[in-house]
């Protein structure tokens, strides 16, 4: 086949329209979510006190981290879906959940607090946390890998690290309404950990599976 | 060059409103530009030039089955540009070679500037063999034998819907194969 041969066929083509890639990762996550929640109700499920828990502003900022990391992922996947798009002047979206952790972490140090500081940090779930957040990330890592594929990334392994932070993130906030730990320092420990074992191994796997 | 690349701009958003006419102009218009950034990459990578056209059909592909990442209110040529860098490089890697492609090989081709296609190109060829009968037969219709999607529909005895199927996944496979290399 010529070029111009090519050329002709891709105009044939034209009236083909592909789905937008926002559109195409909300489905796939939209269909992956109900995996993770089955891992969520079937092994966790929510934490007994939780009407109780909700007055605590410490338990409610675990959900503004986690739902700031992901809005955040979301927004930056998309804009790294470009070809042409590269991290500068939007990376700094993601320092967004960082800044509301750093700045719960000081509330709490100005808080007269039972428990010292170290405890809270170990806290009793962090072996829950740290298996639980990647195995609910992975079916959403995967939906939102069949959506981003749409697109065209210029660094295939960044984008894929974000997916991960993007499931992760998600992941995070079901999980965060079973884990009995509300500490900052906890979250910024464990969660972290969680969250960048997703993102290393959405990294891994967007080398190869988001190249276009 | 300026104004060239808002010419290009304004036929890529009238094609993504539905003018074949205008799509048309705009790949005859950026491929010499293409193949001359392509042959400037294969020749500083000590590559023989008359590999281009296979990189000029890999970009003129990804172009097209990306269309849908292009922001229409952004300028088309640096979201060109990044594309065929991508292929470039990707293509050079395939031959064992490492190479930093510069942007601006592309920005700066002349229009003056456009070498005729060299050797028949051979990979896109090859992958076409490769496809499931049905879409090799759509896709050699229309582009070999510049059949219409109608008159393919005609001869194949298949609905046009299912030739624009046929046609668009045929296409996607051309790229998808290059992709398990």
């Amino acid at each position: 086949m010529d070029t111009d041969q090519l050329i002709r066929t891709l105009t044939a083509d034209n009236a083909y329209r592909a789905r937008p890639i926002g559109l195409a990762l909300m489905l796939a996550l939209l269909a992956a979510a109900p995996i993770s929640l089955l891992i969520f109700f079937a092994e966790l499920g929510v934490r007994p006190d939780v009407m109780t828990a909700m007055h605590n502003p410490f338990f409610d900022l675990k959900f503004a981290v986690t739902l700031a990391l992901a809005a955040s992922a979301i927004a930056v996947s998309l804009h790294l879906a470009r070809p042409e798009a590269s991290l500068r002047g939007f990376g700094w979206w993601l320092l967004i959940p960082a800044g509301i952790l750093v700045a719960a972490i000081s509330g709490e140090m100005m808080m007269p607090q039972r428990t010292p500081m170290m405890t809270r940090l170990i806290g009793k779930n962090s072996m829950a946390c740290m298996s639980a957040i990647p195995a609910m990330s992975l079916p959403l890592l995967i939906g939102a890998f069949y959506g981003l594929r749409q697109g065209a990334p210029a660094r295939p392994a960044v984008a894929g690290a974000v997916a991960g932070l993007l499931s992760a993130g998600l992941a995070a906030t079901v999980y965060a309404s079973h884990c009995t730990d509300d500490s900052p320092l906890f979250v910024a420990t464990w969660y972290t950990l969680a969250t960048a074992i997703v993102a290393s191994v959405g990294a891994l796997m967007g080398k190869r599976a988001l190249r276009y | 060059m300026r104004e060239r690349e808002d010419e290009w701009t304004d036929l890529m958003r009238s094609a993504i409103s539905g003018d074949d006419a205008a799509y048309h102009r705009l790949l005859k218009a950026v491929t010499p530009v293409l193949r001359a950034a392509a042959r400037r990459g294969l020749a500083r990578a000590g590559q023989p030039v008359d590999q281009s056209e296979d990189i000029v059909q890999d970009i003129l592909l990804a172009v097209h089955l990306k269309r849908q990442t292009w922001d229409a209110n952004a300028p088309f040529a640096p979201w060109l540009f990044a594309i065929a860098r991508n292929k470039l490089i990707d293509a050079l890697r395939r031959r064992g070679k490492r190479i930093f492609v510069n942007i601006d090989d592309f920005a700066e081709t002349l229009p003056g500037e456009t070498p005729e296609p060299t050797a028949s190109p051979g990979e896109v060829t090859a992958r076409l063999q490769a496809l499931p009968a049905r879409q090799r037969d759509v896709l050699q219709s229309i582009a070999v034998d510049s059949t219409s999607i109608k008159d393919t529909a005609a001869k194949f005895a298949m609905t046009e819907g299912a030739v624009r199927v046929a046609l668009h996944r045929g296409l996607a496979s051309l790229t998808a194969k290059l992709r398990d290399r």
